[in-house]
């Protein structure tokens, strides 16, 4: 059944359609309208669930982990200083391997402060062992919070993933959403049942103290686990894909890449207005392609080689900074890159929530070709900013 | 009701934990948990109780345990609790938390959890410092008292504030149940806890427990010193439930403070004024918050020569 909503709404639905059963919330712009529409769809008895009205956003996550590790699913959602202020329970819920569904509304994180969509909030967690999945619609909002569950939940993950949608731009956004049929939902995402949990008829012990002589080993699990989420994600996608009729491509999605010269490569919302420009551009005769980075935990190293093969130079789309330069997408995809005579250059544009243009996207490609061609650009470019500005 | 002869001998926080000889935190979880019994579920936050009970890969914990951070008991046991209830799980939500953890940096989160009234069971165990980290002053640490963060030094001396009215705090919220008590008393202990154990929703025991190298004492000697805390007035039993707050051990005659005082090594350096600074704050504390009208004192007010500042201070917390 398709309806026009919001991209905040839409998440709630994913949540309710997912059975989550125990929701911590706590209000931060611009994810509030998420729990909210939780909290109404819970009041109306149209989802059963236990909505925890939280002190804070360390209390949300503390209070989700224990749901979690008690057995039940669990579904929160943050922004920007609500994602700072639970880093501390970010970083602890991972490696107990709770998988919990967090939706992060992407915001500006101040200093100074400001609400407009950023990815600086949720990069700063991208080394906590949480899943990451930028969305670019309202649709594949709701989607991710179903599939976030099946990902999260498989036994080879278990892990929490944070589904990030740029905020305003989809969350208070209009869109229609397919909503998929609650019996379709239960046949493809079962109920959550971990092999181990805080139960007193089978006692265990979560989260004890771990002197040096064993945390390692837990470290390389982790970091196992965050791995096997490669294929977990690629099979999921397939299965949905099947079932729903939407594939999303997995951990990226490529458009136009057969032959192409040159890339961009993005996140987020900016996909779509890029794609847009990739057909003008093709239109032309250029030959441009596009790679939308989905999963940037786990971060698709291989898919991006062999996704990028032969083309002689790539723009990455970063709506953060890293403040010693670069953002941490070109970072993270020009090592992926390495040794495969690709050159990479950084497009800084859409930061603190300013508009992403087409003009904009226009001038990305623009330098990259100029790369292409063996021309001196620069390797870190700042779009539509005051200033030494490209 | 339970008594010690009918109290389970099954221990369910075991024997083999690495605390301190004498550690009453070690002797306060064990009487709770068997008194609370197999279907509780504990939360520990960042506390001595973690390290001593739980490194891995050992555990002395029978009951599931959970930790993940220092400030958030309150929240994990909102989050377990609701994930019991939606499953139609009947278990006993249980928090284990420090002074540190309860008056300081968790503060907010037993406040929301109280404020919710969740059907959990918070317990703070009292003793009075940052233990763990190496004895550094708390919200809970008594005036006069060294701590590595209120040292005794040539010009300062130790704690210069008085212990935080933790309990009016707590009671504040409106909660069923919430009660103090010591492990110098143990009939008393068992009977509070199996009460907070069967009352719905958010209850707190709060238990004073003596810390062998946070105190300097004798490892052999925390009982008695829980004891003289109690006669001496540095630590009140009492319960409040409904709204009211009812005695549950009265002091025939309260004892002098420097009876408590002189068998620990963290007040030993305290002057006769501050011990009479201490002593009037007593005996205020326990003529505003305990004492029942119309009874007579039965502790002794001795005013202090009014220097250090801190009579002012007290004047302003207290009233003259």
């Amino acid at each position: 059944m398709k309806k026009v909503m919001m991209g905040d709404h839409a998440v709630a639905i994913g949540a309710k359609l997912s059975r989550a059963e125990v929701i911590p919330a706590f209000p931060i712009t611009p994810q509030t309208l998420i729990i909210e529409h939780i909290a109404d769809l819970i009041n109306d008895g149209e989802m059963n669930a236990k909505f925890l009205t939280m002190e804070s956003e360390h209390s949300v996550m503390s209070a989700a982990a224990a749901a979690s590790a008690a057995g039940a699913r669990v579904f929160t959602a943050t922004s920007s200083q609500g994602l700072a202020f639970m880093h501390e329970m970010v970083y602890a819920t991972a490696p107990l391997r709770l998988p919990v569904v967090m939706v992060n509304a992407n915001r500006t994180l101040g200093g100074p402060p400001g609400i407009w969509c950023e990815h600086n909030d949720s990069m700063g967690v991208r080394d906590s062992g949480w899943l990451q999945v930028y969305v670019e619609d309202n649709q594949e909002a709701l989607d991710m919070v179903i599939q976030g569950y099946r990902i999260a939940e498989d036994k080879r993950v278990m892990l929490p993933i944070m589904p990030c949608l740029d905020g305003f731009v989809l969350t208070h956004t209009v869109e229609p959403v397919d909503i998929p049929e609650q019996e379709d939902v239960d046949s493809f995402l079962p109920s959550f049942s971990p092999d181990i949990m805080l139960d007193p008829v089978k006692p265990a012990m979560i989260g004890t103290f771990m002197p040096a002589e064993y945390i390692m080993e837990l470290r390389r699990q982790t970091a196992g686990a965050v791995e096997s989420a490669k294929h977990v994600v690629m099979e999921i996608n397939d299965e949905f894909a099947k079932t729903f009729d939407r594939n999303y491509g997995g951990l990226i999605d490529i458009y136009r890449m057969d032959d192409a010269e040159i890339a961009l490569v993005t996140t987020g919302t900016v996909t779509s207005t890029s794609r847009a420009i990739v057909d003008e551009l093709r239109n032309k005769g250029k030959k441009v392609g596009l790679v939308k980075l989905r999963f940037f935990r786990p971060f698709p190293i291989e898919e991006l080689r062999k996704a990028l093969a032969g083309i002689s130079a790539v723009g990455v789309f970063d709506r953060s900074i890293s403040y010693h330069g670069g953002g941490p997408t070109f970072m993270e995809v020009r090592s992926a890159l390495y040794g495969m005579n690709i050159t990479a250059v950084n497009h800084l544009a859409g930061i603190g929530g300013r508009d992403v243009t087409e003009d904009q996207i226009r001038k990305m490609f623009e330098i990259t070709q100029k790369a292409a061609k063996g021309e001196k650009v620069n390797t870190i470019n700042w779009h539509n900013t005051r200033g030494e500005s490209v | 009701m339970i008594t010690i002869k009918t109290l389970s001998d099954e221990n369910l926080f075991t024997a083999g934990h690495t605390a301190c000889p004498g550690c009453g935190v070690a002797m306060s979880i064990r009487n709770a948990i068997r008194v609370l019994g197999k279907d509780t579920v504990v939360y520990v936050p960042a506390s001595c109780a973690v390290v001593f009970g739980t490194t891995f890969p050992y555990g002395a914990w029978k009951v599931p345990f959970f930790h993940t951070a220092f400030e958030n008991t309150g929240a994990c046991l909102t989050g377990m609790q609701a994930a019991f209830e939606i499953k139609g799980k009947h278990v006993i939500s249980a928090g284990f938390a420090g002074d540190g953890g309860t008056y300081d940096i968790g503060l907010q989160s037993m406040s929301g959890a109280a404020e919710r009234n969740d059907d959990v069971l918070y317990i703070c165990l009292d003793n009075e410092a940052y233990m763990n980290t190496g004895i550094q002053r708390s919200g809970g640490t008594p005036f006069g008292a060294w701590t590595t963060t209120t040292p005794v030094g040539k010009k300062i001396q130790g704690n210069r504030r008085f212990k935080k009215n933790l309990g009016d705090i707590v009671t504040a919220h409106e909660i069923p149940y919430y009660a103090t008590l010591s492990i110098g008393h143990p009939l008393d202990f068992i009977r509070k806890v199996e009460k907070a154990k069967n009352i719905k929703g958010f209850r707190f025991l709060h238990m004073f427990t003596p810390c062998v190298p946070g105190w300097k004492i004798d490892p052999a000697k925390s009982v008695e010193i829980t004891k003289r805390a109690v006669e001496s007035g540095m630590w009140t039993l009492y319960e409040f439930e409904n709204g009211k707050k009812k005695i549950t051990y009265k002091p025939g005659k309260m004892k002098s403070v420097k009876d408590y005082l002189l068998m620990q090594g963290r007040f030993r350096h305290m002057s006769e004024e501050d011990i009479k600074i201490l002593q009037m704050w007593v005996c205020k504390k326990w003529n505003l918050h305990y004492k029942e009208k119309g009874e007579p004192d039965i502790c002794e007010i001795v005013q202090p020569e009014e220097h250090h500042g801190i009579t002012e201070e007290h004047r302003e917390m207290h009233g003259p």
